[in-house]
């Protein structure tokens, strides 16, 4: 037997900004086990709820992530609204929807960026982060913040965007998409990308169903699972298709999270087209009182959110369950048996966000 | 396997074009209306209810109504704008431009001016003089 020997990965490694521990047991160059350990980034955001009222924590939940702080307020919204039975204009679910294309392109975006950088290819790391400023831009234009966005409310959204900055965005978009198209053409086509990333680190359809993956994780075995078919915010009235890939590896979650891209696109330009002009929100009277769970397809896969109240203008119990928490056991399966050399780069295919994580 | 040299395309582009950064700070950045920089109060329209005080998530904002001030730790503002929603008067307002960096921490203080009282002090000692 080849001896053994236990390699640290992280919690400060160059390939992300987050810090993540794995111990890496090695036989020579190969990878027999990864023991994953997080807890570095832990803020005790959820036991807020005891001392902010619930609607404070709605600007509390969106600095759980600095990349999907849009949806983590919403989905907050949606179980507090579901919990006293508001019903949200139609608007504000089609504004809802739109600013959550725009963080899923920004993510991934901000991903491929990362991926291209994992690989080594800095100019098409460049490259993507470049097309990913112009969605900042619009969110600086419609929310007036870049990062964190303070939008949602309960019972609605607090910013209208008018129909001149809606064709404005579109026009931004369409122009986008062609350069889109020659960037990701990159990730898809290369010869050299693709031998960094087709074959490497597989997770069958079993695994993927067995270990609890979420998100493009999943869908890049081949399995179609999508929240946003479960029709929350406008998505019910908005028709896209879910997109998939049978390849199973670091190439095909590249082709599902590329195909997300324009697909979002597509989403933003229909949602755009029959946005119905409502008001923005409406009153919400009295304080929370019972329980509700919402599930929302974030772009790095599926989060769970949990409130439970008690009548009171503090909430008993927020509890979140993130993606990238349910993708770390698909990762732990990915990274047995693949070379240590790739290790940094199937970290990133399960786009971690350890903030998120740990909150 | 593959097209050949795919990225050409965009290397060719980028040697002849212009970069697709500025020269911040050198060229300053324009920002949209609404960018949510910093939070203003227009203080003369300010009942001192103290609502902010009470809504704002990282506690930032004082307002003592003995003294008619009203006061905002800029370093702890997190921008988020709910006490711009919450003010009855709407008096509060948040505005472009950030809070710039400092050395040491300070707290802004806005004293609420006041304007009828004052006179009919002056006219009573007046009264006394007289």
């Amino acid at each position: 037997m080849p001896k053994r020997s236990i390699v640290p990965f992280g919690p400060q490694h160059p390939v992300l900004p987050e810090p993540i521990h794995l111990d890496l047991v090695l036989e020579d160059e190969k990878v027999i086990e990864a023991i994953p350990s997080i807890g570095y980034v832990h803020r005790g955001l959820e036991s807020l709820v005891a001392k902010k009222d619930f609607n404070e924590m709605v600007y509390v939940t969106e600095r759980i992530c600095g990349i999907c702080s849009f949806m983590h307020g919403m989905g907050y919204c949606m179980a507090v609204e579901q919990i006293m039975d508001v019903q949200v204009p139609r608007r504000a679910e089609y504004l809802r929807t739109i600013w959550a294309e725009m963080s899923r392109i920004h993510s991934h975006l901000l991903w491929l960026g990362l991926l291209a950088d994992a690989f080594g290819f800095e100019s098409l790391f460049m490259h993507s982060w470049r097309l990913r400023e112009k969605i900042l831009d619009m969110f600086e234009i419609s929310t007036g913040g870049r990062v964190i966005f303070s939008v949602n409310k309960i019972g609605g959204v607090l910013k209208d965007m008018p129909k001149e900055m809606l064709t404005q965005f579109v026009a931004v978009l369409n122009d986008m998409e062609k350069e889109l198209r020659e960037t990701t053409s990159v990730f898809l086509d290369d010869f050299t990308v693709k031998s960094r990333l087709v074959g490497v680190g597989i997770l069958t359809e079993d695994d993927a169903i067995r270990r609890g993956a979420v998100g493009p994780m999943m869908r890049a075995s081949g399995i179609e699972v999508d929240m946003r078919k479960t029709g929350y915010a406008a998505y019910n009235e908005i028709d896209f298709e879910i997109m998939t890939s049978k390849d199973c590896d670091s190439y095909g979650r590249c082709q599902v999270r590329i195909g997300e891209i324009f697909q979002s696109i597509d989403i933003i330009r229909k949602a755009v087209a029959q946005i119905p002009d409502t008001e923005l929100s409406v009153p919400v009277k009295g304080f929370p009182k019972g329980e509700a769970f919402v599930r929302l397809e974030q772009p790095r896969g599926e989060a769970f959110y949990y409130v439970r109240a008690n009548g009171s203008k503090f909430l008993d119990r927020m509890r979140v369950r993130t993606p990238t928490f349910a993708n770390l056991p698909s990762l732990t399966q990915t990274l047995q048996g693949c070379q240590f050399a790739d290790v940094p780069l199937l970290i990133l295919t399960i786009d971690p966000c350890i903030s998120c994580t740990e909150r | 396997m593959g097209k050949y040299l795919p990225f050409a395309k965009t290397v060719l582009k980028n040697l002849f074009s212009k970069p697709a950064t500025t020269a911040y700070p050198f060229v300053p950045k324009e920002y949209p209306a609404r960018s949510r920089g910093h939070v203003e109060i227009h203080i003369d329209d300010c009942i001192m209810c103290g609502m902010c005080m009470r809504s704002c998530p990282p506690g930032a904002i004082e307002v003592k109504r003995a003294e008619n001030t009203w006061t905002i730790n800029r370093f702890d503002c997190v921008q988020c704008g709910y006490c711009v929603e919450k003010c009855p008067k709407k008096c509060l307002s948040i505005v472009p431009g950030y809070q710039t960096p400092g050395d040491k921490k300070y707290i802004d203080s806005v004293v609420k001016p006041v304007v009828e009282e004052a006179p009919k002090a002056e006219a009573k000692e007046n009264e006394k003089d007289a």
